[in-house]
């Protein structure tokens, strides 16, 4: 590992104050240190934000407002979030492993990085790692890759599984920087690959995310979380889903989807959305709108089974969410 | 090289450190102190084999650095016994013969005792089917929350009744 400086910032303010000419923040480190081991990171300086304070708490508008120091352990365990968004706590819960999820949190969650083979191995070329060295996941080892929304640059995904139902829900990113505060859409937090795939987010160098925060959604009780993955626990998602659903008697007044697993940004599926809208909760209903968003899939060569999984992934959890009391 | 003072309260003993920034938890116990219990396995967070409790909270002591953990309190398996009675889950262990070569046990042993802390909080996990309600831990629960220990010797078959046992 490269040396470098540390220090510990106590608040906010002090963590950006600490900036001063460029640092990389360090919280859970679950990502960070790993990276570091391999030298994909190779921070001068790192501020440490992990014990920043950092609490869960009622919005004004009904919704619970996460603070970014929170741990995963910590979020998924919130009877808050059980209750009023069980595929909050799923997701989490089906990321990674316990010791993991008691140092991760909720900010780093967020930007972690692909782990995209080539990515994690700093002999090998990597547009994102190393803008312009060419992307060998195009031809190589991609069949865990994307299949949505990937440019000839970068054929990356995002591997958060807390991510998902936060796209889904139009969660709220808090962020905090030099020239002031503001807040970011998660859906418009990760960005597509297109020719820059180095950049993961739309976050400026320098800018921290402080809180985020789950808007009320009384439908998102029910909701579900379903994660297909080579391993029965402990593994990245092949393909994941977050949906919730409105419904009225049999039909379907509004529905929340998005997929992970399979783009380089949590995916909102709005043409699934728009296509369930006022038609009937049925099977067949629920497999149309998952045709309607994988219309738009690309496999790359090895990852064609992404589709038929995504599809069955859709159709099962939605029909598991119209069948609950 | 930077370095940075850090104190550290590891199974009851303080200790005050002054630190190449880049120490993680796990070298600092196993070089430094001479807590040679907790191993090193993958040194990626995978493995678990340096599992230890850090303020009663089960973590990769692989992935921490010692310099974040300033003013903590870790308990390794060496911390685990109480006055030279061992531990449940190391009694439980041995009763069971929880093990083969041995090598990944004290970082199992540590998770189980902070995972069934977690349990006596009413932690959820993936497999636990109705997140409101209380915990009852079977055996899948129990298979869920050790996922992040690998046993190399595939000694699950007796790692899960020892765990099972020692929580009754």
């Amino acid at each position: 590992m490269r040396e470098f400086a540390y220090a510990r910032a106590a608040d906010e303010s002090g963590a950006l104050a600490e900036l001063d000419g460029g640092a990389t923040f360090l919280a859970g480190g679950t990502n960070l240190v790993d990276l570091m081991k391999l030298g994909v990171e190779t921070p001068a300086r790192l501020i440490d934000i992990r014990r920043l304070p950092g609490s869960i708490d009622e919005t004004d508008g009904g919704g619970l407002r996460i603070g970014a120091s929170v741990p995963n352990s910590v979020v998924a365990a919130e009877p808050r979030v059980r209750e009023r968004y069980p595929f909050v706590a799923q997701a989490l819960l089906s990321g990674a492993s316990g010791q993991l999820r008691n140092l991760a949190t909720t900010g780093g969650n967020l930007l972690q990085r692909t782990r995209c083979v080539y990515f994690m191995d700093v002999t090998k070329p990597c547009n994102k790692r190393e803008p312009g060295s060419g992307c060998p996941a195009r031809e190589g080892e991609h069949a865990n890759l994307a299949i949505l929304g990937w440019s000839e640059a970068c054929v990356a995904t995002h591997p958060s599984d807390f991510a998902v139902p936060l796209a889904a829900l139009e969660a709220q990113v808090h962020v905090q920087g030099a020239n002031g505060a503001r807040v970011v859409a998660l859906t418009d937090l990760h960005r597509l690959p297109e020719d820059d795939p180095s950049r993961d987010t739309v976050l400026e160098p320098g800018e921290l995310v402080t809180a985020v925060e789950l808007p009320p959604l009384a439908f998102a009780r029910r909701s579900g979380y379903r994660k297909v993955r080579e391993r029965a626990s402990f593994s990245f998602a092949v393909v994941s889903v977050a949906a919730a659903l409105d419904l009225d008697g049999g039909t379907v007044r509004e529905a929340r989807l998005a997929l992970g697993g399979v783009a380089h940004k949590p995916w909102r599926c709005r043409a699934a959305e728009d296509a369930l809208r006022g038609a009937p909760a049925t099977a067949e209903s629920f497999v149309r709108a998952a045709d309607a968003e994988l219309a738009a899939a690309r496999p790359l060569r090895d990852n064609g089974h992404k589709v038929p999984i995504a599809r069955n992934a859709i159709t099962t959890l939605l029909l598991e969410l119209a069948e609950r009391p | 090289m930077s370095r940075h003072g850090i104190t550290l309260n590891v199974n009851g003993v303080e200790h005050a450190l002054e630190l190449d920034t880049r120490t993680t938890l796990l070298d600092l116990l196993r070089e430094r102190l001479g807590l040679t219990g907790s191993k090193k396995g993958c040194d990626h967070g995978q493995c678990g084999a340096c599992t230890v409790l850090v303020d009663g909270m089960r973590v990769n002591s692989c992935l921490a650095l010692a310099v974040s953990h300033d003013g903590a309190g870790v308990t390794t398996i060496e911390g685990l016994a109480d006055n030279g009675d061992l531990h449940a889950l190391q009694r439980s262990f041995i009763e069971h013969d929880a093990f083969q070569c041995g090598y990944c046990t004290p970082g199992q042993i540590c998770s189980a005792a902070g995972m069934l802390d977690e349990v006596e909080r009413g932690w959820p996990s993936h497999v636990t089917g109705d997140l409101t309600a209380p915990v009852a831990l079977d055996d899948d629960e129990i298979r869920e929350r050790m996922s992040g220990n690998i046993c190399r010797c595939g000694a699950y078959i007796n790692i899960v009744p020892a765990i099972r046992a020692a929580a009754e």
